[in-house]
């Protein structure tokens, strides 16, 4: 899907821009390595990716997800699920109030949530592992024009606060314009644009 | 010992009337399974005919190791046709046959071990053959949900894998709910026992001439060794199935 792509994510904000089936995606996922390149290779922080412990990796480049996939149970389960597994308390509160979630939500129910709620959680869950970097995979794609605007407002606040490095996968180039200090374009799997 | 009961081939073949009856249903509302019925009838006699001079054959022998060989075949037989039902499982066949292996070998050692049963063919071909049985049909369902779970759930597995989760932690879950469902039917079947319906064995007891207490007591040997064996067979089926689906680096396998 992606092929002789040579691109080097620094701080700040980086927007993938491109139509859908341009690779956008599966670049997120050979950057937490859910997936494995045919060739090549990929690294973090000046690793190779296949150097470093995956599961680390994973809690320091985090993933969010295009759909909500809530785990079962309450919002404060979902959120404090990652720091459980790496043995770490989580601070549900923060990580609620960085997402735009009042405290409110940590005993709610996370399936029954909106779908923009449920995206929020889906952030606060990733925010609670403190990553380096976060890999937001169209995160408003499944929302309507409000609660973009309600997440793009959260994530505008968030940058510089949490994650150093944030990649944003998007296919709305205003999107890309409002929220990131740089904007990588691609097509067919090809950098189009840098 | 002399033959408890006898049945001769007529009186088998007075039974074709009710498979007259079943043909004839058929035909009256158009099922379309007189030719299923007529194979099944045919098939069914010829099985069971060829089983019976086999086993017969091993009895008269009496060597363990016609029976482990046999057994062995059933084995096979078994995880072929489970793993045809788990067509969502990769390379089930393998795992299948060492899930049945370990749930027959495990099941039959204790029944020994402690005496239930004495180690002569003529216990250990009809209780190995129920077990094999039911331990093909656990791994059976329990494989196939397995195979529809992670279809199903693909997201919300990557999900957790993407927060750091072990395949094993993200696919806790549905391997538990594939483990249930294997299980489930026979523990229910269990429950209603004698109520709802009477188990073979202690059908095939009462049949033969035998005290309703003596087979009601093998049949409850039988049903709780079964209980093992499934629950074995499952889980091991599972388990090693569950890894077919990830690579070394907890990634989801594409399929």
């Amino acid at each position: 899907m992606l092929r002789g792509v040579d691109l080097d994510v620094g701080t700040g904000t980086t927007a993938l821009l491109g139509p859908s089936g341009s690779g956008k995606s599966t670049l997120l996922r050979l950057l937490n390595r859910l997936a494995e390149p045919d060739e090549g290779s990929v690294g973090f922080e000046g690793r190779d990716v296949r150097e470093l412990d995956v599961l680390e990796l994973r809690r320091s480049a985090v993933l969010v997800p295009q759909l909500p996939s809530p785990l079962p149970g309450t919002v404060a389960d979902n959120v404090a699920y990652g720091p459980r597994l790496a043995g770490r308390e989580a601070d549900v509160g923060r990580s609620l109030e960085l997402a735009g979630l009042g405290d409110a939500y940590a005993e709610r129910d996370a399936s029954e949530l909106s779908v923009g709620e449920q995206q929020r959680v889906m952030l606060a869950r990733a925010l609670a592992l403190e990553p380096r970097a976060l890999l937001l995979d169209e995160p408003t794609a499944a929302l309507d024009a409000e609660a973009r605007d309600g997440v793009e407002r959260t994530l505008s606040e968030l940058s510089g606060e949490v994650a150093s490095t944030v990649v944003l996968v998007t296919h709305d180039r205003e999107q890309a314009k409002r929220l990131a200090d740089r904007i990588v374009e691609l097509r067919d799997g090809r950098v189009a644009a840098a | 010992m002399t033959p408890a009961i006898e049945v001769t081939l007529g009186e088998v073949a007075a039974t074709l009337a009710l498979i007259a009856v079943a043909a004839a249903v058929s035909l009256w509302r158009r099922a379309d399974l007189e030719s299923d019925i007529g194979l099944a009838v045919v098939r069914s006699f010829l099985q069971l005919t060829a089983v019976g001079y086999v086993i017969q054959a091993i009895f008269d022998s009496d060597s363990l190791w016609l029976v482990v060989l046999l057994l062995a075949v059933m084995v096979g037989v078994g995880a072929f046709t489970a793993s045809r039902r788990a067509s969502g499982v990769p390379g089930a066949l393998p795992l299948v046959a060492l899930a049945l292996t370990v749930a027959a070998a495990v099941t039959l050692g204790l029944v020994l071990a402690l005496g239930v049963f004495e180690a002569e063919p003529r216990y250990l071909v009809p209780v190995g053959g129920m077990v094999i049985g039911n331990a093909m049909t656990a791994a059976a369902v329990a494989l196939n949900r397995l195979g529809d779970e992670v279809s199903d759930s693909a997201a919300a597995i990557e999900a957790a894998l993407s927060l750091g989760a072990t395949s094993a932690q993200a696919s806790a879950g549905l391997v538990t709910r594939s483990l249930r469902s294997g299980m489930i039917p026979l523990v229910d079947s269990t429950k209603t026992t004698g109520v709802v319906f009477f188990p073979g064995t202690m059908v095939g007891m009462l049949l033969a001439g035998a005290a309703p207490i003596d087979a009601v007591r093998l049949q409850l040997i039988l049903l709780w060794a079964l209980l093992g064996s499934v629950a074995m067979s499952a889980v091991l089926a599972v388990s090693l199935a569950q890894r077919r689906f990830f690579t070394d680096a907890h990634q989801l396998r594409e399929r």
